[in-house]
């Protein structure tokens, strides 16, 4: 089984980073890490990968930068990246990255493509149900749990309430929810071999794509406007003068949860 | 477009992260989380319990931590610059956990690997590389601290056999351990034992009311005739260079560790600081407060450039002894300045478990005189300069 995985170079999210004043894009710094979202994607390929033989493809868009990023999915043990950065990619947002990253899984023949729920840097939290469309293929999102079964897969679904169980045959798309399994830690034997994995570097054209369809204006949307987030309001200090249980009881009788 | 330089990274001053290599930094990404997950979230409460959780060692092997700058059986031979790299932050966690890693790996897991017979490190290497089996070194006793060499410790032969008698006092992972490379006085002259700790005469008593290192194991180990096969010593060492050398390993290491227990101090009185309000702001903004911050990033800077240049030495193989007594005199008293300086500015906080501060503060006191004093290896360096050996 060819196991595709996406995953995302970000800045690292420990460090300041600006965004562009005119474009609001991030300026993305020659070191990026992996998405953190992503190293659950990751583990959870590697898991279907060792109880079935098979192979775990990286696929990645963005400036590749110094390939840090990647180079830790690789050590952690998957087989290969495929990375597509191209100046005419500056400016995708979610629908961009879907069809770049779908025409690059489409490339590897890949059987199961396992994506993170969202990116913690753009939290569109829309490409990977846009990459099932592109590929045509069933899309099983927000998995908590996961199983290959004998001619496909099966997951739980967290729903609000609980969970549903949902299977299809192959290919497919899962989603993967944080927090789904463990993800491993990058052995140093790996992180030492991880230079050695082959990594494709594709430009827009080698994937058959037209730089129009693609990049800002292959995204069908603008940021106009971006404001930081409002800082939160001083909590309310209550001193216990021995009534305090009380008063704790009223705000929540006030907040109707109780 | 060139990208202009961001502001400066209160963290990484002087942006020595940028001097590594991806795959040192990547190493130092994977410890550096491995040490926000396993062990931050308990280390206070395994400090207040005095607690080591051994049960990290497997974890560890599985990384590759253990033994990771030796070549083959199992290791992961790293460069001497990752291992550096890993002690920094395995001891911003906690010292106990680097000095169970030095230990584990370069006390331990070295003499194996660099004296011992090929049947030797095929039994012990792989197994002690994943955690599976755990080891310590027994050199220091009661009455022989760093006059090393003053051991009482005897191994006498008994036909092929060997009769091991003694003890031995301060050792880390003693009562943990599966094995134990045991140092002793022979007819030969101070040659080293293999000591699997359930041979019968050898037993540990922990050493509890520790004020420091509470999140380490430190034991007594006593032989009470000991029978060792003859395969039990190291057959490729005789006299003190054999634990010396191993000492120049951990010593390393520890130069390293200590850069990493110091920036620890400073990212939390830097927090702090900027969060506590008196006089109605927030004490960095006075310049007392400034001025110890300040003095921390600077000694911690230093440190790290000091390691950092010691450890590209020792991959180069231009690296003396001398030059590891400079880095770990340097930057344990560094480090040891440092959690003073931290300690003061977050004031009564400073003294509780809730904060990593005084917990590095009573561990680098333990690493200030382990592993060589600051008094020894000022001699070593005196003896360096002037050619001139103030010991004898």
């Amino acid at each position: 089984m060819k196991i595709a995985v996406c995953v995302k170079q970000i800045p690292d999210p420990a460090t300041p980073y600006q965004l562009d004043p005119t474009t609001h894009w991030v300026i993305r710094p020659p070191d990026q890490v992996m998405d953190d979202t992503d190293r659950y994607g990751v583990e959870v390929a590697l898991q279907l990968k060792e109880a079935s033989e098979g192979e775990v493809v990286l696929v990645s868009m963005g400036p590749a930068g110094n390939m840090q990023g990647i180079r830790q999915a690789l050590a952690m043990g998957a087989d290969k990246a495929v990375i597509i950065d191209d100046a005419e990619l500056k400016g995708s947002g979610a629908l961009s990255t879907a069809k770049v990253l779908a025409a690059a899984i489409k490339r590897e023949g890949a059987d199961l493509v396992i994506a993170g729920t969202e990116s913690s840097d753009g939290y569109t939290g829309v490409v990977p149900q846009q990459i099932s469309e592109l590929l045509d293929v069933p899309a099983l999102t927000f998995a908590r749990k996961f199983e290959k079964t004998e001619t496909g897969i099966r997951i739980e679904r967290q729903t609000q309430s609980g969970y549903d169980v949902v299977e299809c045959g192959l290919p497919a798309l899962i989603s993967v929810t944080a927090g789904v399994v463990e993800p491993r830690y990058p052995t140093f034997k790996g992180i030492m071999q991880a230079k050695q994995k082959p990594v494709d570097q594709l430009t827009v054209s080698d994937l058959g794509l037209d730089g129009d369809s693609v990049g800002g204006s292959g995204s069908g949307q603008d940021i106009t406007e971006v404001s930081p987030v409002p800082s939160r309001q001083a909590g309310q200090v209550i001193e216990d003068d021995g009534e305090g249980h009380l008063r704790i009881v009223e705000l929540l009788e006030q907040a109707k949860v109780v | 477009m060139t990208v202009k330089p961001g502001p400066i990274d209160a963290l990484d001053f002087l942006e020595i992260g940028s001097q590594l290599s991806d795959e040192e930094r990547l190493l130092r990404d994977t410890v550096r989380q491995f040490v926000e997950d396993k062990i931050l979230p308990d280390v206070g409460d395994w400090y207040d319990q005095g607690y080591f959780p051994k049960e990290l060692a497997k974890e560890m092997g599985a990384m590759g931590l253990l033994g990771m700058h030796l070549e083959g059986y199992g290791c992961a031979g790293t460069s001497a610059t990752a291992y550096g790299l890993a002690s920094i932050e395995l001891e911003a966690g906690d010292t106990g956990a680097r000095s169970f890693v030095s230990v584990q790996g370069s006390l331990a897991m070295y003499p194996i690997w660099e004296f011992g017979s090929e049947e030797q490190k095929q039994q012990w290497l792989p197994a002690m590389a994943a955690g599976e089996k755990i080891g310590c070194f027994g050199l220091t006793e009661p009455d022989s601290g760093s006059d090393a060499a003053s051991m009482r410790t005897s191994a006498k032969r008994d036909g092929s056999d060997w009769i091991l008698n003694g003890s031995k006092m301060w050792i880390t992972n003693g009562g943990i351990a599966d094995v134990a490379v045991v140092w002793a006085r022979t007819d030969e002259g101070i040659r080293g034992f293999i000591v699997p700790t359930d041979t019968p005469g050898f037993s540990t008593n922990d050493i509890h009311k520790k004020v420091s290192l509470r999140a380490s194991v430190t034991s007594e180990l006593v032989f009470d005739n000991v029978r060792l096969p003859a395969d039990a010593v190291l057959p490729n060492v005789v006299g003190m260079k054999g634990p010396l050398s191993c000492l120049n390993e951990a010593r390393f290491g520890i130069l390293f560790g200590a850069v990493g227990a110091a920036r620890a101090c400073y990212e939390s009185a830097l927090s702090y600081s900027k969060e506590r309000r008196q006089f109605d702001q927030p004490i960095a903004s006075f310049q007392l407060t400034q001025d110890k911050l300040v003095e921390m990033m600077i000694s911690v800077n230093r440190s790290a450039l000091i390691a950092m240049h010691l450890g590209r030495m020792k991959d180069a193989g231009t690296i003396r002894p001398a030059h590891i007594s400079f880095g770990k005199k340097e930057n344990v008293r560094a480090a040891l300045a440092v959690a003073r300086s931290a300690r003061s500015v977050l004031g009564a906080n400073g003294i509780t478990l809730e904060y990593p501060v005084i917990r590095h503060m009573t561990n680098l006191e333990s690493v200030y005189t382990y592993e060589g004093t600051n008094e020894v290896h000022t001699l070593i360096l005196g003896q360096a300069i002037t050619g001139i050996n103030a010991f004898s």
